[in-house]
């Protein structure tokens, strides 16, 4: 294993040193910090460093764009009272790994030509594979920030940025290929996603969504308690369970 | 170019409840059954993992990968239709099993009212009753004759219900008890009776307790898990045809099963069919399959695709009228309403697909239609099938769809409130059709299936009058705030609504009016039988499967008798 000292020495750092660094490159200054440590929560990390080995990126290549989402993950399931919110939960790390996946390539959607726009109650018509979607939309919400605030959308009050995302979610952000609620109604779904999926997918850090949801994840039966009147107030279990418990190999 | 194939007695196009229930009954006859499943293979075993919600009830991993084909739709003629891009408002089955794998088990029997439809209506309310380009058919079967075939399916399932009081006439109890009752389902039992309807539990085929059905296959208690809807069953506990029919068929040593075999067209000379043409999915190879007997088991969708690409049997015209193949497309009209509690909690994540509490007083003709704009009804759930933290994110009325309190109060909902559902039936309209579309093409070349379809004026009437019926009975369970039903707006094919299209191969009397006759046999092609709910000349107010299931045995008598005696069996 190599020293500490040697491992903090890191992409990050090097661009710093190396003059690439400068403010809106990797996003908002100290919001980015704000973010980069509510990151470091507690997926499986290395034992001597504890840092996520799991937080890296699969998909995205701009860390700014990768904050962009971080942040509007956050105001669409944000930190309260009642627990973590998105970026604790690791939902921007969730949906960057599915957006290189299957699924952020539509390998199971038909996406054979012609293309029209077709009626809404006709769906999804667009060419645009939903990886392109979210680039798309990201780059937008930087785009429509600097064209109403003349300010990058991380240095944006949170008040403003929930007025960005409105824009997006009522259709008054002109996108191409796809309409700007399109954009937002994947944006706010991978969320939940993120947020409640379990957390094999990289979200829904120790089963912290399910928690404050007081939803107990899978368990094996409800036999023995489907008809009490008690409320069940478990501690959560998720599928890793399965893998260590023996019974399970058929 | 294709391969052919040894001849065998019958061929299934497709190996879910319908094929397997064929291929079992066929095969135990001694007659050589070959089964094509286009999708593929899967067992218990396969559902180790099966306890995710984003993998199974949101990605659909068991289910139709649309990416090699789909349908087109549009709500009306008129409109240039699209390729269904993704599954959203119904979810195809495939693989082994079909959607039987991954569906509730709910199974209701449709009412007597429903086979006899036109005659009685026009017996109780007069002509003048349907209107407005809803066009009505007796089914060319009365619930009577087909009740030895509801019991049988019922015992093959081992179905775990008590009588529903408006049901028709039994021959058999229900093969196991029902389920267990829980807090919901009682609440909705007292809330039925202090409004004085007649409540029952849900039909069911997660099974109340361990049962051997008569072939001798063994479905397990149910565990409550909650994972039952969209997954597989990893306890055997769900009936389903890998754990009773399909085996049933693969003891007897005369039934073959390929899967990864698509089939893309029947053959057929002189109006008899010779066999099918297919496609190993994975090798890319053709193969011809010839057989005495062909039996369309692809559901609804496809044996209307199949029919029309093979040119088999007269397409429906819908500027003059003629025609059967592709008429009669129907769905089913959603009518529900939400009660959100402020002091009490519910074990809402528990329960079983089809655990519930029903009322059928709003159902059929079981009340009087003289003074309501409309016919027919549904029938009202209020199901404990366990809900999921992804899908299920209910806020009252009001609440934004995302942020500080879209959280607050989804968090705070999830364990704190009940519904009901009501699944409005739904009547065949002359502009509510299936055909070819002209433009897109599935992965094989083949066109793919056009749904032209939008609720009518007969849907919206009855659509208001369950939602009202819904918001009082949420009302008496006691809900602190409730929704009111919204208008029904246009037919969209996004949100997910239900898997319970019907259509498109109509069952009669009248070869004019029908695809098949009475033992699902093709008037135009004796030796052809097409088999599923595309046999229902309208939608009734419940899940299909149960009258499939039934509909299943009954075709599958005709084509044992048909082996051995040929002709016209009606
Ligand atoms: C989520 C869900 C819940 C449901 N819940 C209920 C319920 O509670 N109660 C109820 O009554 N019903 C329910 N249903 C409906 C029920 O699943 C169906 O009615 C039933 O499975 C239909 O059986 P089938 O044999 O007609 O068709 P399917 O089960 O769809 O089987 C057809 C098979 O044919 C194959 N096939 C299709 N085309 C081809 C081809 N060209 N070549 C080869 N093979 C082909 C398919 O892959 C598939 O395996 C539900 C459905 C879903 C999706
Ligand atoms: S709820 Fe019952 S029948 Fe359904 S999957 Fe779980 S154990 Fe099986």
């Amino acid at each position: 294993m190599s020293p500490p000292e040697k491992r903090k020495f890191t992409r990050r750092r090097f661009l710093k040193n190396s003059g690439y660094v400068v403010g809106g490159v990797l996003g908002g200054g100290i919001l980015t910090e704000v973010i980069s440590k509510q990151f470091r929560t507690n997926a499986p990390a290395d034992e001597e460093t504890n840092e996520k080995l799991t937080h890296a990126l699969t998909y995205f290549t701009k860390k700014e764009d990768f904050n962009v989402l971080a942040q509007v993950t956050e105001l669409i399931f944000p930190e309260d009272e009642s627990g973590p919110g998105a970026i604790a939960l690791g939902v921007p790390f969730y949906i960057d790994k599915q957006l290189s996946s299957a699924w952020g390539y539509n390998a199971r959607d038909y996406m054979q030509g012609p293309f029209y726009k077709g009626e809404p109650t006709q769906g999804y018509q667009t060419s645009m594979l939903r990886h392109e979607i979210f680039s798309a939309g990201i780059e937008k919400i930087k785009e429509y920030s600097e064209a109403t605030f003349n300010r990058p959308f991380l240095e944006l009050e949170e008040e403003e940025q929930i007025s960005v995302l409105k824009a997006f979610e009522n259709d008054e952000v002109e996108m191409k290929g796809v309409m700007s609620s399109q954009f937002f109604a994947l944006l706010r779904g991978a969320t939940l996603e993120g947020v409640y999926a379990d957390p094999l997918y990289g979200g829904n850090e120790q089963m912290n969504g399910w928690k404050m949801k007081k939803y107990p994840g899978n368990k094996m039966s409800y036999l023995e308690v489907i008809d009490s009147e008690e409320f069940y107030d478990e501690p959560p279990s998720s599928l890793h369970a399965h893998m260590e418990d023996s019974s399970n190999e058929r | 170019m294709a391969q052919e194939l040894e001849k065998v007695d019958v061929v299934t196009v497709g190996v879910g409840w319908t094929g397997g229930i064929i291929a079992a009954e066929c095969a135990k006859e001694g007659l050589s059954v070959v089964g094509l499943e286009r999708g593929k293979g899967r067992s218990i075993e396969d559902y180790f993992m099966i306890h995710d919600e984003l993998r199974y009830a949101v990605r659909y991993e068991l289910m139709q990968d649309v990416s090699k084909e789909t349908i087109t739709f549009r709500n009306h003629p008129k409109q240039r239709a699209l390729p269904m891009r993704q599954m959203g408002s119904f979810l195809l089955g495939e693989g082994l099993g079909g959607a039987g794998i991954h569906w509730n088990g709910q199974t209701h029997r449709f009412l007597p009212y429903d086979f006899e439809i036109k005659t009685k209506t026009i017996e109780k309310y007069g002509e003048d009753k349907l209107k407005n380009g809803i066009f009505l058919q007796d089914w060319g079967i009365t619930y009577d004759e087909l009740e030895p075939y509801f019991d049988r399916f019922e015992k093959t399932c081992g179905i775990s219900g008590e009588e529903n009081p408006y049901g028709g006439k039994r021959s058999n109890p229900y093969p196991t008890p029902p389920m267990k009752e829980t807090p919901i389902t009682k609440r909705a039992r007292t809330a039925a009776e202090n409004l004085g309807l007649k409540p029952f539990m849900t039909p069911s085929g997660n099974l109340s307790e361990r049962y051997e059905n008569p072939d001798g296959q063994v479905i397990n208690a149910c565990q409550y898990c909650a994972f039952c809807e969209r997954f597989g069953c990893e306890y055997g506990a769900k009936s389903d045809p890998t754990i009773t029919v399909i085996p049933t068929a693969q003891e007897t040593g005369n039934f073959e099963l390929r899967t990864h075999a698509n089939v893309v067209e029947i053959l057929h000379n002189d109006g008899m069919a010779t066999g099918v043409r297919y496609i190993d999915v994975q090798s890319g190879e053709e193969y011809i399959q010839p057989a005495n007997v062909v039996v369309l088991t692809s559901y609804v969708l496809n044996n209307t695709k199949l029919l029309l690409v093979s040119k088999l049997g007269t397409p429906y015209n819908r500027e003059n009228g003629t025609g059967h193949v592709g008429k009669n497309y129907c769905y089913q009209v959603n009518a529900s309403a939400t009660g959100f509690f402020e002091n009490e909690q519910f074990n809402t994540f528990m329960g079983a697909g089809a655990l519930g509490t029903c009322i059928d007083d709003y159902n059929g003709d079981n009340f009087d239609h003289s003074d309501v704009d409309f016919l027919h009804g549904g029938v009202g759930t209020v199901g404990h099938t366990g809900i999921r933290p992804i899908l299920s994110n209910p806020v009252p009325p009001g609440t934004p769809l995302w942020g500080k309190e879209f959280k607050e109060k989804s968090l705070y909902y999830f364990t704190r409130h009940l519904g009901i559902g009501f699944q409005g039936a739904s009547l065949p309209h002359v502009n509510n059709y299936l055909d070819l579309d002209p433009t897109y093409k599935d992965a094989y070349g083949v066109p793919l299936l056009r749904m032209t379809y939008n609720f009518t004026d007969q849907d919206r009437k009855l659509h208001s009058f369950l939602s009202e019926k819904a918001t009082e009975f949420v009302k008496e369970m006691g809900a602190d705030i409730v929704t009111e039903g919204e208008e029904l707006g246009d037919y969209d094919i996004v949100p997910y609504q239900t898997t319970h299209n019907t259509g498109g191969t109509p069952m009669g009397d009248d070869p004019a009016l029908s695809t098949v006759n009475n033992f699902l046999q093709m008037w135009e092609s004796e030796n052809t039988f097409v088999v599923g709910a595309s046999n229902f000349a309208h939608n009734s107010g419940y899940n299909p499967t149960g009258t499939v299931g039934a509909l299943a045995y009954r075709a599958a008598e005709g084509i044992i008798r048909y082996s051995r005696e040929g002709g016209m069996l009606v």
